[in-house]
């Protein structure tokens, strides 16, 4: 989503959002992710206003005092961003790809299906399975930090299952150009 | 008597209760502290995968020796191999080398075009009486524009705007004669105007009648 993003012209606005509209967002990211509301509190005091960036293609991207936390695009589901799920790695649930699909990651791409079932990969065991379009935080074999946001294409069995295709639509990763904006 | 017995009784089980839960509901998890490289801005462990590998190792080295032994020692090396095939390990460090060259081959252009541009300072008469100070060339030194025309305007307490001029470029336009002002302001790097050398400057004057100055 992030592929090619430059501040100077994909920014349409920047807005501060209604206390309404802040309290139903703060709703949604705690029943969303694995955060405790007291960590949430920690990352985004209640006091601070939110301000609500709305950029090209309907994605909008809600900062606190300038540093991008979360964005969504639509109505779907809200992202961490990558810098913010770095420091807090337990927000979202966890798939792993295999070495040789890093490389790719880091260009942009989606990840497919035998990159996760590989022997490097890694997909939640099956009392623990994830629907289709869930977020998930993208770690690579081997490496402590995550490189990438994504939301599961296909529930986490049927990718073991069927194999082939896109597992986990890659959303944000390492080095586009959301994790050069540190502020907006 | 009796209350004291009473009361004691179902004391310990509500202040249980509220222990129980006071201690893990009310610290916040702190955050994990990421060390990002200075040079390519990955974690450490990603710089194999940017495009300036020699640059991190050798800041890494530097910076932070005790993190460097953690990922580049032998042994790292080995497990960070990992399920790669040996084939498919030596294709990635090929790929990466070249990705490399390449990207330094960018920079290096990039940087020569720098020290080649020049900034030229163009004095235009207005009218008999009045002109104005365009500057332009200024983008190539990665100076932000409308902060510069902001600079401009305060300094000289004139109106400074940023406009595209005939070829579709950007470029300050100040009103009033201030280019040897601007001259000297690059010269002593005031404000935000850095990493200008002072013989990429040129003063030109103009008589070209503009309808209205901007």
């Amino acid at each position: 989503m992030f592929k090619k993003f430059a501040p100077s012209t994909d920014i349409a606005g920047h807005t501060p959002i209604k206390t309404s509209v802040q309290r139903s967002i703060r709703a949604n990211v705690l029943s969303q992710w694995k955060i405790e509301p007291e960590t949430l509190e920690a990352i985004w005091p209640k006091k601070e206003g939110l301000v609500h960036v709305k950029c090209r293609e309907h994605v909008s991207i809600y900062t606190v005092h300038g540093e991008p936390l979360i964005f969504q695009h639509f109505d779907g589901p809200f992202y961490p961003t990558l810098r913010l799920l770095h420091k807090y790695p337990f927000i979202l649930p966890m798939v792993k790809v295999d070495r040789g699909a890093i490389r790719f990651l880091l260009a942009g791409a989606h990840m497919m299906c035998p990159g996760l079932t590989s022997a490097g990969g890694y997909l939640p065991p099956a009392d623990a399975a994830l629907p289709a379009g869930t977020p998930v935080a993208i770690h690579a074999e081997g490496k402590e930090h995550a490189v990438g946001v994504g939301i599961t294409k296909l529930s986490t069995e049927e990718i073991r299952a069927v194999n082939k295709g896109v597992g986990v639509e890659t959303v944000t990763y390492l080095g586009d150009d959301l994790w050069a904006l540190q502020t907006l | 008597m009796g209350k004291k017995g009473k009361s004691s009784a179902p004391d310990p089980a509500p202040t249980e209760a509220v222990d129980a839960d006071a201690p893990p509901a009310a610290e916040p998890v702190p955050p994990v502290v990421v060390l990002y490289c200075g040079v390519c801005t990955y974690p450490p462990e990603y710089c194999e995968f940017g495009a300036s590998l020699t640059r991190c190792k050798e800041w890494l080295k530097e910076e932070h020796s005790d993190l460097f032994d953690k990922y580049y020692s032998e042994e790292a090396l080995q497990t960070k191999v990992g399920t790669l095939s040996l084939e498919a390990q030596v294709k990635l460090e090929k790929d990466m080398a070249k990705k490399e060259v390449k990207a330094e081959a960018k920079a290096e252009a990039a940087l020569k075009k720098k020290m080649a541009s020049q900034i030229i300072i163009k004095r235009i008469e207005r009218t008999k009486r009045k002109h104005i100070t365009s500057v332009f060339g200024l983008e190539a030194f990665d100076i932000d524009l409308k902060k510069a025309a902001k600079q401009f305007a305060s300094k000289f307490a004139t109106g400074a705007s940023v406009s595209k001029n005939p070829q579709g470029l950007d470029e300050i336009v100040v009103s009033g004669d201030v280019s040897d002002e601007i001259l000297e302001m690059i010269e002593n790097e005031v404000g935000i105007l850095k990493g200008i050398p002072a013989d990429n400057v040129e003063l030109v004057e103009e008589k070209k009648k503009k309808g209205a100055a901007e």
